[in-house]
């Protein structure tokens, strides 16, 4: 037998999620979405009860989360920072930006800090096109970020 | 039914209302290449993702080419399979598939079988005009399996196969766009995956990407051994399907050719699996009545039916997905092992060699047979029953590599005494086979009258499901079969949820049985060939002298010599088994 091990309260809130869904295989998507929402991210072991609840295959859920780019196996920072990679910041250079959060960092793309505070991750325009370029710290926006201001900006969480 | 006209070709015709482009045109005679495509038969199973986009057809008022495969027919439609447009719309597709795969194709053990290689051949291909990035993926040992992925053409054959037709579920596509890769999940090995190695993705597979471990160049050297006696077991599937590997009819019965090929290998002695599966129906055909006359004298502790345990892929199966009845499937071994245990055990001894200077090899129809025989409860002191598992398509290789002709070859006999067989043996390599072996024996053991009518044909046939009762002298034993994992799962739900009452059943992963296994050659999804070989099976039956396998002298030598009765100590001990939990189980963190 080969035991797959989580902790009570979490499978207890999977199997709330799916029965919500009515345990519908065809419901994957959703009931990935909500628990990813309760969770942050979609650990291997969390597909594994998700794919037991469902009756379908873990493969066929890991198949699922790795196929959209919203789905995360990596837990998300205490403070995700997302560069904004729209036309229009692109064009003002946000590439430099995020080389330079990769570089204090020490992470690449989709990566979190070993201690959990930062996370980097790219979108595709908040829709704040005139501050150009774009970077998002939570939910608080940077704009006309310059490549010296991000020690200054990565300073603020720090503490 | 209702019809639609159709022009393909400039050629009217007549296609059947719902319809793809593809069957239509193939029914009218019509060729289109496909790739990704693959149907089996019959047998429910239908991959067209219409992702290789190598069956395109212009069609009339569309503005792009449309998949064959998965585009159904209207009235009116005019389609030209073979425009300049559609040309080269196909080679570019094959080109950008070669572009991002290794050209190894001198040392891939699917060439000459491949259907990339064949494609592109067959479209005149001799540049790849498009450079560009290689997947690199690790290759991934199973015991059974190999997988390579940088050959992988995300046809996703395996997956359909995995997932539809056995319900196994080891196999998905991950990732995407050039990252895409059908693997298991968490892209972890195979062996870590709930994979049975029924090995049916390698037969569905059209290119190199998944295959079976070869172990042609191990018996090789075990041959050339002179310390070593070599002896040879061959599973009844196989004789029906090799002369497929050396140009023969599908259905071609092989036996006498098979068995002069394996000694002019070098084999020292040259026996059958089938000895084996007479002694199989010895012991499980007593288990099957043990149980039964228990169960009917009112005794709570035995639980019916009694399932089959000859599959591998099939033990595999309930192991991973039905651990709560482990007590109901028979313990006694399959015929490979059996064999494995009398050769090393009787045989070995018989003959003044000592089991660690014995090398059992068997010719399998099947890939899952390499994991089975390398199970720790089937050796002793770390020394395997049987060393070397092959498939019939490794046979054929050895064959070749031999420079046997093959097709030339006289008719030999099996050596005896584990050469000899019946024509319930023959029979375990077709789907029903096995519980009809049983049933010819249990039937005159039970009765304790003689069965004149030895074909049971309610048994027969290649519905994937089927239920038949078999009437014992007045006492009605209700019989299931099925075959395909898919269909098992079908039929063992129904047993869990107490919907049906069957005394006994037998299961076979592979569809159509062990004709269709995954070690047999290459049907490339043309399943008419499995069941040619299916027929072939029963006239090599009815050609048998001897058709119960408890009327076989060399069994009941073997009984009276060495085992005593079936089912007692020396049997339990050698040719009965137990099974283990392999489910995986969610547990609350400490």
């Amino acid at each position: 037998m080969i035991k797959v091990k989580l902790a009570e309260d979490k499978i207890n809130k999977i199997k709330e999620i799916c029965t919500s869904f009515g345990n519908k295989a065809g419901e994957a998507i959703n009931v990935l979405h909500k628990v990813q929402g309760e969770f942050g991210y979609l650990p291997a072991e969390v597909q594994e009860v998700i794919a037991k609840e469902l009756n379908v295959s873990v493969a066929n859920i890991y198949g699922i989360v790795t196929f959209y780019s919203f789905f995360t196996m990596i837990p998300k920072g205490e403070h995700p920072i997302s560069i904004c990679m729209g036309t229009a910041c692109y064009v003002r250079g946000s590439e430099k930006i995020l080389d330079e959060f990769k570089r204090q960092l020490k992470i690449a793309i989709g990566e979190t800090t070993p201690d959990g505070k930062f996370s980097l991750n790219c979108l595709r325009c908040v829709g704040a096109c005139g501050l150009a370029p774009v970077v998002l710290i939570g939910d608080k926006v940077y704009g006309r970020v310059t490549t010296d201001k991000v020690q200054e900006i990565i300073g603020e969480y720090k503490a | 039914m209702e019809y639609v006209n159709i022009i393909i070709d400039d050629k009217p015709i007549k296609a059947e209302k719902g319809q793809t482009i593809l069957k239509a045109a193939r029914q009218a005679g019509i060729g289109i290449p496909t790739l990704c495509y693959y149907e089996l038969n019959g047998q429910q199973l239908e991959n067209r993702p219409g992702g290789c986009r190598v069956c395109v057809v212009e069609v009339s008022g569309r503005k792009n080419l449309a998949p064959a495969c998965a585009t159904e027919v209207m009235e009116g439609m005019e389609i030209k399979t073979h425009s300049l447009r559609v040309v080269n719309a196909r080679r570019t597709v094959v080109e950008l598939l070669l572009s991002d795969h290794p050209a190894s194709c001198l040392i891939c053990s699917k060439s000459g079988n491949c259907e990339l290689q064949s494609l592109a051949q067959k479209l005149g291909i001799r540049d790849i005009p498009f450079k560009g990035e290689q997947s690199m993926y690790k290759k991934d040992f199973s015991p059974a399996i190999i997988r390579e992925m940088n050959k992988c053409i995300m046809c996703r054959r395996c997956e359909t196969v995995c997932n539809k037709l056995q319900t196994v579920g080891a196999l998905s596509a991950v990732n995407r766009g050039f990252m895409a890769v059908v693997a298991p999940a968490f892209e972890q090995d195979l062996a870590q995956s709930p994979c049975t190695m029924c090995g049916q993705c390698v037969q569905a597979c059209p290119v190199g990407a998944l295959s079976e471990v070869n172990q042609t160049r191990q018996v090789i050297q075990a041959i050339n051994n002179p310390a070593k006696k070599v002896v040879v077991q061959t599973a009844p599937a196989v004789r029906v399907a090799l002369g497929e590997e050396f140009g023969m009819e599908p259905g071609t019965i092989v036996t006498g050719k098979m068995a002069a090929a394996l000694r002019r290998i070098g084999f020292d002695y040259v026996f059958d699996t089938d000895f084996a599966a007479d002694l199989t129906i010895m012991e499980e055909g007593t288990e099957l009545l043990g149980r039964i006359s228990k169960f009917m004298a009112g005794d709570k502790s035995v639980r019916l039916p009694i399932l089959t345990s000859c599959c591998p892929g099939w033990v595999n199966f309930f192991e991973t997905n039905y651990s709560d009845m482990l007590d109901v499937p028979s313990t006694a071994k399959s015929p490979q092992q059996m064999f494995g245990a009398i050769a090393k055990n009787y045989w070995a001894e018989k003959i003044g060699v000592k089991r660690e200077d014995m090398i059992v090899v068997s010719i399998m129809p099947c890939v899952a047979k390499k994991f089975e025989c390398q199970r720790d409860e089937f050796k002793e002191n770390g020394n395997p029953d049987v060393d070397y598992s092959l498939t019939t398509r490794e046979l054929a290789e050895l064959i070749k590599q031999f420079n046997i002709d093959f097709n030339t070859l006289p008719d030999e006999d099996f050596d005896n005494p584990l050469g000899a067989s019946t024509g319930a043996a023959v029979i375990f390599g077709a789907t029903g086979g096995v519980i009809e072996a049983a049933t010819r024996t249990a039937y005159e053991i039970f009765t304790k009258k003689k069965l004149d009518k030895v074909d049971f044909n309610a048994l027969r046939g290649l519905d994937g499901v089927r239920s038949a009762t078999v009437d014992f002298d007045g006492t009605p034993i209700h019989i299931g079969i099925a075959h395909g994992l898919g269909n098992a799962r079908k039929l063992l739900d129904m047993v869990r949820n107490g919907e049906a009452n069957f005394h006994a059943i037998e299961v076979m992963a592979c569809p159509g049985g062990c004709v269709g296994g995954a070690g047999q050659p290459f049907h490339h999804g043309d399943f008419s060939k499995v069941e040619k070989r299916f027929e072939a099976i029963y006239r090599e039956d009815e050609g048998k002298p001897i058709r119960k396998s408890h009327e076989n002298p060399y069994i009941k030598q073997l009984y009276e010599e060495f085992l005593g009765e079936p089912c007692g100590e020396k049997s339990h001990h050698l040719l009965h088994t137990h099974y283990f939990d392999k489910s995986k189980q969610v547990e609350v963190e400490a």
